[in-house]
């Protein structure tokens, strides 16, 4: 009999968490900024001031300092579904594989040749060209998001296509169902819009560095101003966007939202509280404590005043005839495989809405094998499976409340700034300045929280509903996880070394040419002492 | 023939165009790395050499994201199952691969002797490295690897990566792969750059070019004893993709051979690639470099073509349960995976071709050492 290792299962998810946060420490700072370079542009060719050109290329070379990483870091993920999810890949495949090729045909190609010509064509192209180039740049990260997005909803919400008992896996069925799924197009406007949060809260931060330190103010003012209006409309979007997924999951993924609310027992509209913090306990499946906000919980997820939210413990007790029904669907499965009989094929068809719930049953059956299970230990595997179609609460509740606390802070954060810096009276608030600088890293922070309140919410499943994340995995030894797991750490390391410190020594130089400033301190610079002289290797 | 296993063919066509454009985009940016070193011998020099690619290799490199991305959406289970047998070679390819764009990036923005020096290696490591595994991978492919499946599809192997890491046929292979690049990128590099690194350039690539011919030729010899894999009794090209049942295969010494056998015709295409590797070696002794150049393309051309017509049906043959080997047929997408894929294809791939031409038209003729290091934007 062939088993799945947990530890590699566990040592699979924690690389794919470990890979795909870092990636993504990147990704929606180059989705802000590419529409930010391009709005700056957009200002310099139509009112021909040069500082809006110093501005395109100053914040374009920071830019490009993180871009090359988050380049880098994406082609791990295209790997890691190979190299670490085999099933996965074999089960759901024929659906996800055709987002991710569309997205290397349609975006990715498209953002990586012109990006080539936005750093090299400044003196080969008319300001015309040029800027459509910047403008393909954003388009193809954006669309990058797009098609990445259509193939994470499809993980979340799999429709348009069904499990075959011939081919063993999911086929893909309906292009339009893909990509319209409503999970991809909100979870789409709503993460790039978050990068665009980023992005701007990046630009405000530099520039109120400047600012403070009475450095090109002009540029400084500038930048500080585009970028406050840039994340107040873009805050407002993510938190609407936010909105609407939530009323999503409360449709397709009643377990996510459940733990995302900490909501162990089905909800009493309309005055059930909207918990604000708790310690929620899934060895118990208790919250220690609530502190919550009365009569809010019901129009925020359901958006009426009368529906019920399914509590955390009615849906594992839903969830027993489904995992009894389950396993006999992949017995019948298995059997098929061998006889081919219509017998086994009607038995399968009967039982296979809920065989993805046998799959899950497999942890705890004997062997790893749900399909002979002893008569008389049936109903222990079935009482055993339950509680594990409930995601890690904890971090799903937490996570969650980190990203929506933080969004509110950018919300107040821009709203204040942007109506300060039209009054132009910025200089003289100090703190506020302070704030913005020190408020750079947190929208990407709260992007991660995003990730994992998504992500880990669809646990235990990688096709919700479909294949069990357990049962994703390839059957890998625990050495070849030590392995790529050490290499990551010390790569990754050194990545986020040299950025930082070239973000950093970027960041304080400032732009090389600032037009508005007299006395620049910084001319074009020379060349290094050593360019010219011969280093012999 | 049935609409499913046309769709089948064009998708094994469309995997090996890809592995060709790979080969000589990708190749040609990895053979500037791995030549950096050597064919600039201070600073100003080797900034030379990057910049020359400067403005495509991020563009180029979408080849191999593209190749991995249509393994994935047209032949699922062989992307999922050829990605974790090698899992320690694919990751080794990663970690090599990952660290390029972060060099281009970061080399030239800071003025410390040790930081662009270790950049340098770092493109040494990253030019080598990733070709030789993408060389070694066929090599590995052909000589059948051990894995079989489970009942519900999952795989499972059955030999140690010691085993196919370290054999001389794959090392052939690899090393054909790099000389490839080396005379790709030698190529290019000439194309683009003038006196002391066009005449270095010259040197290396020419040796790449009668390397990879010599490579080719003894690997085509190895192959006549290397045990191949036949089918069996004719399997039927419509089939579901199911790589558990519906197929009987044999390891036959030689078997690589029998569509030769059967189709003496496809001889033309080992005769195209050493060709190929020949006159374009010349023609870059003669200087004349954009023909070389289209020549190298050809090389690739004729080496991908030969492998994938010797080991039509099979894309990646199982030496422990050889019944359950990966081919063009039980391995693909779904018939509405592959036609969807096909429409998208045919939309974009001729965009694609066409911005990327006007994009090598606007930064054409040589890059001169002077303007790269006056120019703040450069790499």
């Amino acid at each position: 009999m062939e088993f799945i290792d947990p530890n590699v299962v566990d040592l699979s998810r924690f690389q794919f968490a470990l890979t795909a946060l870092y990636h993504f420490m990147f990704v929606p700072l180059t989705l802000g900024l590419t529409f930010m370079l391009a709005a700056m542009e957009t200002v310099y060719v139509v009112t021909g001031r040069q500082i809006y050109k110093d501005m395109a290329q100053f914040w374009g070379k920071l830019f490009g300092i993180n871009f090359a990483i988050g380049v880098a870091t994406g082609i791990t993920m295209e790997f890691e579904f190979g190299t670490n999810w085999s099933m996965y890949s074999h089960f759901f495949g024929d659906m996800f594989g055709t987002p991710l090729a569309i997205e290397g045909l349609m975006a990715f190609f498209m953002e990586s040749t012109f990006v080539g010509l936005m750093f090299f064509g400044w003196d080969r192209l008319s300001k015309q060209a040029h800027l459509a180039v910047t403008y393909l740049v954003a388009l193809g990260s954006n669309l990058s998001a797009l098609w990445i997005l259509i193939a994470n909803a499809g993980m979340n919400v799999p429709e348009g296509a069904h499990f075959d008992p011939e081919t063993m896996r999911m086929q893909f069925e309906s292009f339009v169902n893909l990509v319209f799924n409503p999970d991809a197009q909100a979870k789409f406007v709503h993460t790039s819009v978050a990068g665009y949060v980023s992005a701007a809260m990046f630009v405000m931060g530099i520039s109120a560095f400047y600012l403070l330190r009475g450095q090109h103010r002009q540029f400084a003012a500038r930048s500080f101003r585009m970028a406050a209006l840039f994340g107040i409309i873009s805050t407002v979007a993510v938190i609407t966007l936010g909105d609407v997924l939530g009323r999503l999951d409360y449709e397709k993924q009643p377990t996510k939202i459940a733990a995302i609310e900490g909501l162990w027992h089905t909800s009493k509209p309309p005055f059930e509280p909207w918990i604000l913090a708790a310690l929620p306990d899934d060895a118990k499946q208790e919250n220690h404590f609530e502190v919550g906000v009365p009569l809010v919980l019901t129009p925020l997820i359901t958006h009426t005043f009368d529906q019920p939210i399914t509590g955390m413990h009615e849906l594992e007790d839903a969830a027993g005839p489904r995992i009894r029904s389950g396993i006999e669907a992949v017995s019948a499965l298995r059997r098929y495989g061998v006889t081919h009989s219509d017998a086994d094929l009607a038995l399968f068809t009967q039982h296979e809405q809920d065989m993805g719930y046998g799959l899950l049953a497999a942890r705890h059956a004997p062997n790893q094998d749900v399909t002979n299970i002893p008569e008389n230990q049936i109903d222990t595997v079935v009482k055993a499976t339950q509680p594990d179609i409930l995601p890690n609460v904890f971090v799903t509740f937490w996570s969650f409340r980190f990203m929506v606390f933080l969004s509110l802070w950018f919300f107040a954060l821009f709203a204040i700034s942007a109506y300060i810096s039209l009054k132009r009276r910025l200089e003289h608030n100090k703190l506020l300045l302070k704030l913005c600088m020190w408020s750079i890293p947190l929208p990407i922070l709260a992007t991660e929280f995003g990730w994992i309140t998504a992500e880990a919410g669809r646990q235990p499943w990688t096709v919700f509903g479909w294949l069990p994340t357990f049962l994703s995995a390839s059957s890998h030894g625990v050495s070849y996880m030590v392995f790529s797991l050490i290499g990551f750490v010390l790569l990754y390391s050194v990545f986020i070394a040299a950025e930082l410190y070239l973000m950093f020594k970027f960041a304080r130089l400032g732009p090389e040419h600032d037009s508005m400033e007299p006395h620049a301190q910084h001319a074009a610079p020379k060349p290094s002492a050593f360019d010219m002289h011969s280093t012999a290797s | 023939m049935e609409l499913y296993a046309i769709l089948k063919i064009v998708w094994a066509v469309m995997l090996g165009v890809l592995f060709i454009g790979l080969g000589t985009m990708v190749g040609m940016d990895m053979g500037v790395g791995t030549l950096l070193r050597f064919v600039g011998r201070n600073d100003a020099e080797r900034r030379t050499a990057l910049n020359i690619i400067g403005p495509h290799w991020d563009g180029n490199q979408v080849w191999f994201i593209l190749g991995g991305g249509a393994i994935f959406a047209a032949f699922p289970t062989l992307y999922g199952t050829s990605f974790s047998v090698f899992y320690v070679v694919m990751i080794t390819l990663l970690f090599s691969m990952i660290l390029r764009p972060v060099a281009f990036e970061y080399r030239s923005k800071a003025d410390s002797r040790l930081w662009r020096a270790s950049w340098d290696w770092v493109f040494l490591v990253s030019g080598f490295v990733p070709m030789f595994i993408y060389g070694a991978a066929f090599g590995n492919i052909l000589e059948g690897v051990g894995y079989h499946f489970g009942w519900t599809g999952q795989y499972y192997q059955d030999e140690s990566f010691l085993s196919y890491l370290l054999n001389p046929f794959a090392i052939l292979c690899g090393l054909m792969s790099v000389s490839l690049s080396i005379y790709q990128g030698g190529a290019m590099l000439m194309l683009r750059a003038d006196n002391p690194i066009w005449a270095r350039a010259r040197h290396y690539a020419i040796a790449g070019g009668i390397f990879a011919a010599i490579l080719f030729v003894a690997g085509g010899v190895w192959m006549q004893f290397l045990p191949g894999f036949v089918m069996q009794a004719p399997v039927n090209p419509a089939m579901l993709a199911n790589p558990l049942h519906g197929q009987s295969v044999a390891i036959v010494a030689g078997g690589w051979m029998h569509n030769f056998h059967n189709h003496p015709a496809l001889w033309a295409l080992p005769v195209v690639g050493v060709v190929c590797m020949l006159a374009g070696s010349a023609m870059l002794a003669a200087g004349r470099t954009v023909v070389a150049w289209w020549l190298g393309l050809g090389a690739w051309a004729g080496t991908i073509m030969t492998v994938g017509c010797a080991m039509f049906p099979f894309l990646m043959p199982s030496s422990t349960v050889p019944d359950q080997s990966l081919t063009v047929w039980n391995s693909t997408a779904s018939e509405y995976g592959l036609g969807c894929m096909l429409a998208v294809a045919a939309i974009f791939v001729p965009i694609i071709l066409s911005y990327t031409s006007w994009c090598y038209y606007v930064m054409r003729g040589k890059v001169h050492t002077a303007d790269v290091v006056n120019d703040t934007h450069s790499y």
